[in-house]
């Protein structure tokens, strides 16, 4: 296994394609003359990858200094680490990073559990057209953005709306879903998987068409029954994606979701609800703490990118996962 | 499939097909209640009557709606965001992928620029610092900034890399042979023969653009620029957690009384169903195709 990206670019196919021109290498003039067309091809992305992706990067300077409009990065006093430990050691920092982490966690294992046991109870119905509305109405919601989901789920969650109508009529108290900070983190942690389960477990489902039925048929004639079939056969031929899926998804732990969080967050609810990505958001742009926000951002984003990287090599060495 | 039957099966099967619709109706009900809601008449709203069918059956929600200026102007500048939005991704992909794919041509810096890309798909500078650079390449208040900064889609560029590299080198080398350009086989060989794979990140770039809206809020000013979707972040959730709902939409509309059942509730109601309506529409056909590439790129590791 070479690198966690083969940025020589070879998939298994192309093997035999790599001998020849490869090998020899040609001056640049002639690479030039014969294909400087493929460079006009790359030079549209090379400039958006240039203004979209390199050059905000320089904007990170501002996190080591004093930022002030007025007199620009350059102008703005250096001041080191400043920023950082003004958030590290300020009032939001714990919370803030606490309830990332929770409702990140929260998300990856109720997500991966209810999309698993939703594709193992699919896999097991037998009627063609229910097994395929059941998938196609599940995964509605994840093409819905979460404004619409939104707006949804404000209109029947609320103390008046159908939910707390319903938990009424079975004599219980209503439940202030949105608006109680002790529960807000664990209905952001329920919707997120009721929007995503349906596609989640559409993985899982590709995994289990994939046994070959040969060995169920075979566990049935040794006397398995269903229940031993799904645990002997269809869990141990899905075992690499699940396995696989749990090593991507360490490089979701400071996911918690910035554009859930910023349709359904108030501020009763700030002391649990409140994520790194919202802080940046209302402390660094909304109220122009330019200086402290890029200061968290960057630590999010640097801690983010080693997380997703760890991920991809732990996919690569132990689910032989490449993206490239 | 194995067959039985004996009453274990039969039990199975009735628990199988109860949970299976029991999630079924977990993710259809909300939508179904704010259907019900956006059809029924102003006191069943009020009075908070309707549950999942609509009472006092009208359409005056979205005869409002439909008359409502800052609505249609936010709907028409989804239209075009997802129009110009998709043809861009579509060509710079397209162009991307092919020399990206061409794994067997030597030249020199495509290394470079793969790492680039792949830095780019993995690390974001963050909110701020790429506000500052799109206000600097003063892109702010311009509909440009919700189409020119995700033009490149790192994620769909790459699926379609790999779809590439599954074409014969034999088809691309005899075109050059002939005397043909790299662009024309880009454009007469790759992309009749990878038709379906760009049909489907077509489709899911424009569901992308649909459902986009933290850049609309954040770059744009003056609300009458955003895409439906900014729009109803502020029209819908913010103002509804907020108890300040819409007020402004009726403010000042006497001449709109005749559509008595028109509520702010019910009208959320129904701005949401039209926001959806779209993605309704076409998901069932991006998600089969899309099922395809997703397993491809991960069961082939």
């Amino acid at each position: 296994m070479a690198g966690v990206i083969s940025l020589t670019g070879r998939t298994p196919g192309s093997v035999a394609l790599s001998e020849g021109y490869a090998e020899q290498k040609p001056a640049f003039k002639v690479v030039w003359r014969q294909h400087w067309m493929i460079y006009a091809m790359l030079a549209p992305a090379a400039i958006l990858l240039i203004l979209f992706h390199l050059y905000p990067l320089w904007g990170l300077s501002i996190a080591f200094v004093k930022y002030s409009a007025f007199k620009g990065v350059m102008g703005s006093p250096f001041v080191g680490l400043e920023n950082f430990r003004r958030f590290f050691e300020g009032p939001d920092a714990f919370n803030v990073i606490r309830n990332t982490l929770g409702i990140a966690l929260g998300k990856i294992v109720l997500g991966q559990i209810v999309a698993l046991a939703f594709a193992l109870t699919i896999n097991e119905v037998r009627n063609a057209l229910f097994k395929r509305v059941a998938q196609t109405t599940t995964t509605l919601p994840h093409f819905l953005s979460w404004v619409l989901i939104g707006g949804v789920m404000v209109e029947i969650l609320n103390r008046s709306g159908i939910v707390n109508r319903a938990i009424e009529s079975f004599g219980f108290n209503t439940i202030s879903f949105l608006g109680d900070p002790r529960i807000f983190p664990y209905t952001m942690i329920g919707l997120e998987t009721w929007k995503e389960f349906g596609w989640g477990a559409v993985i899982y489902l590709a995994a289990l068409t994939g046994i070959n039925p040969e060995t169920y048929e075979a566990a049935a004639v040794d006397g398995a029954g269903r229940w031993a079939r799904l645990r002997h056969v269809s869990i141990p031929g899905i075992a690499p994606i699940i396995a696989l899926l749990a090593c991507l998804s360490l490089g979701y732990v400071l996911n918690a979701g910035f554009e859930q969080i910023l349709v359904f967050i108030n501020p009763i609810v700030f002391s649990t609800g409140e994520i790194l990505d919202t802080y940046v958001y209302r402390v660094g742009l909304l109220t122009g703490e330019f200086s402290l926000g890029t200061a968290v951002g960057m630590f999010r984003s640097v801690v983010g990118f080693i997380l997703v990287w760890l991920s991809y090599w732990l996919a690569d060495r132990y689910a032989n996962y490449r993206i490239f | 499939m194995v067959e039985e039957r004996n009453l274990g099966d039969v039990i199975a099967n009735v628990i199988i097909w109860i949970v299976t619709a029991l999630l079924v109706s977990v993710c259809i009900l909300p939508f179904v209640a704010v259907i019900a809601k956006s059809f029924s008449s102003a006191h069943a709203v009020t009075t908070n009557q309707v549950g999942l069918w609509p009472i006092g059956f009208n359409i005056d929600n979205y005869a409002f709606l439909m008359r409502e200026k800052s609505f249609l102007g936010a709907f028409g500048v989804s239209v075009a965001r997802v129009t110009v939005g998709v043809v861009l991704n579509l060509a710079v992909i397209a162009l991307t992928a092919y020399p990206l794919s061409q794994d067997h041509l030597h030249i020199p810096g495509r290394t470079v620029f793969k790492i680039v890309m792949v830095f780019g798909l993995l690390f974001h500078g963050g909110l701020i610092p790429t506000y500052l650079a799109y206000k600097s390449l003063g892109l702010l208040d311009h509909f440009a900034v919700l189409v020119l900064p995700v033009a490149l889609n790192i994620f769909f560029a790459i699926l379609i890399i790999n779809f590439f590299r599954g074409i014969p080198r034999e088809l691309s080398e005899s075109a050059l042979m002939d005397g043909a350009n790299h662009l024309q086989v880009l454009g007469r060989i790759f992309l009749p023969l990878s038709l379906p794979s760009m049909a489907t990140v077509g489709l899911f770039a424009a569901v992308t653009h649909w459902n986009s809206w933290f850049d609309g809020i954040i770059y744009l000013r003056h609300a009458d620029q955003w895409p439906l979707q900014s729009y109803l972040y502020n029209q819908v959730t913010q103002q509804r957690l907020q108890g300040t709902l819409m007020s402004s939409l009726f403010h000042g509309k006497d001449d709109l009384t005749f559509l008595k059942d028109a509520t702010p509730e019910a009208l959320a109601a129904a701005m949401v169903m039209i926001g959806s309506v779209p993605i309704m529409l076409v998901y069932p056909f991006v998600q089969r195709y899309f099922i395809r590439g997703l397993t491809l790129g991960a069961v082939k590791g």
